[in-house]
């Protein structure tokens, strides 16, 4: 808690006590160092970073043990597959319903580390372990779910306590006027971001999508990960019904994970574009310095 | 300018160094002993929780026949190889037994006429491959509890031991599952499947179907149920083929 005692970031909700005799600091403005990231929130950004990785390249050795996609309850070679990813020693291919995309090289055909072609769906760099081992990487994957749900569980729990979730991530009214946010979605496509105090709070696109992949699709990749398990289909038999069946559960989580991948790719970009340095700072130290006014 | 051109490199260095590590790096940490440690605590931590959000009884769902797959796929091994297999198979394994024995009072012999004129259970359910299929089909057989009572289970036994007519390279393969599933009204010991006599290439005289769990578990071709108290005699220790052969999760709940 020493975090929220030099939090410079104005709450008038968050302090009841008496009225301070002097003037209200004046606004931060660009070139100014504050205070942006509590302890819970680089903490678990960190654990995640790497967890997300390890969740995902395992995850893609899982799936090369069948790399085919099914909707429903059942799903095997002889049931039509909505996406399949396959190859030959000429070829890969991925194909999404009757539409097939060649990907010789990468997927479905590919060479190893000693030049070898292998015909299974994702190569050796994207996946963990490296050379196919569908034991070794459920023990990867099943591990590392650990560490994704009880540090997630946490974290919501303390982005709520220190109110980082109402304060910081939901939007305001004003924001979520459809003015607001084309504005806000111009600005990002020119690349022009917030400078001085107005780049002290995330702008409604950021805080779009971090709530999205904290509230939306992290639970989902759990969820539908359960789904799959025959165990916790006897204990829970709803979350069968709400994904409509365990190949559907596959599916979905299949296709949240590419999800998650689109939001770091774009998130990594973005903070090379903001500046990796002051970026990765505030993720460390806490302390990020706003962007100076133009002009 | 120069600043900029500094962070660039550092960040490239940054990320080729952390890409080479994550790639060549699980491979190492995946083969360490911490990692094995910290990955069978796991195991056993998605056990527990499992187990305790999952009454004893808890059913697997059961489905309706228009739901059941057109094809059930065969899986692993379609034909055991041996000769003493081959002999029951021409002879419809009338002269066949299946043994019951290990830490029982009572150890058994019993003949598949007299297995399929005991109480038997029929479920529709789903069969998830390890590999990530599932296969929808119906199984009728005899409840495992039903035989281990009618031995005499003792107290001392902790787990049932299926032994296998088929061999992988050699090795006869087994399977085992511990008190609260054999006990599990939906453990059976099919001997018919689709409203048909069990095939071979899904397991024919006998298949075990534990269906909390995945397809690895499901034994083909069981010869013998042995009870033991521990699974350190058998086989590698681990408890089944793949388990002690590829390090498959002995608990295959997920």
């Amino acid at each position: 808690m020493t975090a929220d005692e030099v939090d410079p970031i104005p709450d008038a909700e968050a302090s009841p006590g008496p009225p301070a005799v002097d003037a209200d600091p004046p606004a931060p403005s660009g070139g100014d160092l504050i205070y942006r990231h509590r302890w819970p929130t680089r903490i678990w950004h960190w654990v995640n970073a790497l967890t997300v990785f390890v969740m995902l390249m395992s995850g893609l050795m899982i799936f090369n043990a069948h790399p085919r996609l099914y909707w429903g309850d059942y799903g095997a070679n002889a049931d039509a597959a909505w996406l399949q990813i396959g190859g030959n020693q000429a070829r890969g291919f991925v194909r999404v319903g009757d539409v097939r995309i060649p990907t010789t090289g990468v997927l479905g055909h590919w060479r190893d580390r000693n030049g070898t072609i292998s015909t299974r769906a994702f190569p050796y760099w994207a996946t963990i372990p490296s050379g196919y081992d569908l034991a070794g990487a459920r023990s990867w994957h099943f591990l590392f779910a650990w560490l994704l749900v009880v540090p997630g569980l946490l974290f919501w729990l303390a982005s709520f306590l220190n109110r980082h979730v109402q304060r910081d991530l939901a939007p305001k009214r004003s924001e979520l006027s459809p003015r607001h946010v084309w504005r806000d979605i111009k600005d990002h496509a020119r690349l022009r971001f917030p400078t001085g105090a107005a780049a002290r709070d995330y702008n409604i696109l950021q805080k779009a999508s971090y709530l999205s992949v904290v509230f939306v699709l992290l639970p989902l990749m759990v969820l539908t990960g359960l789904a799959m398990s025959p165990s916790m289909n006897a204990a829970w038999p709803w979350l069968l019904d709400i994904f409509g069946g365990r190949q559907s559960a596959r599916s979905i989580h299949f296709i949240v994970a590419f999800a998650i991948l689109a939001f770091i790719l774009v998130h990594l970009v973005m903070v090379v574009l903001a500046g990796p340095y002051n970026e990765i700072r505030s993720m460390i130290t806490g302390r990020y310095r706003l962007p100076r006014e133009k002009g | 300018m120069i600043e900029r051109i500094t962070r660039r490199r550092l960040l490239a260095g940054l990320g080729a160094g952390g890409g080479g590590l994550l790639l060549g790096g699980c491979d190492r940490v995946g083969r360490s002993s911490l990692f094995r440690s910290a990955e069978s605590a796991a195991q056993g931590l998605t056990m527990k929780a499992q187990r305790l959000v999952t009454s004893r009884t808890a059913l697997a769902r059961e489905f309706g026949a228009a739901d059941m797959s057109p094809v059930f796929r065969t899986n692993g091994n379609v034909m055991p190889s041996s000769a003493a297999y081959q002999v029951h198979l021409a002879s419809g394994f009338s002269d066949w037994r299946l043994i019951v024995d290990g830490l029982v009072a009572r150890p058994l012999a019993l003949p598949l006429g007299r297995i399929r004129g005991l109480p038997a259970r029929s479920q529709i359910t789903r069969h998830d491959c390890v590999e990530g299929w599932s296969a929808i089909g119906k199984w009728t057989g005899v409840p495992l509890g039903l035989l281990l009572q009618g031995a005499g289970l003792r107290p001392e036994a902790n787990y049932i031991v299926f032994h296998c007519a088929d061999d992988f390279r050699g090795t006869l393969y087994y399977e085992s599952i511990d008190l609260i599933d054999a006990f599990h009204p939906q453990t059976i010991l099919a001997w018919g499947m689709n409203d048909r006599p069990l095939e071979v290439g899904h397991g024919a005289p006998l298949r075990l179907r534990v269906e909390r769990q995945l397809g690895y578990k499901q034994a083909k071709y069981v010869m013998r149920v042995e009870a033991v108290a521990s699974l350190a005699g058998i086989g590698l220790g681990k408890g089944g083929y793949w388990e002690d052969r590829a390090g498959y999760q002995w608990y295959a709940g997920i």
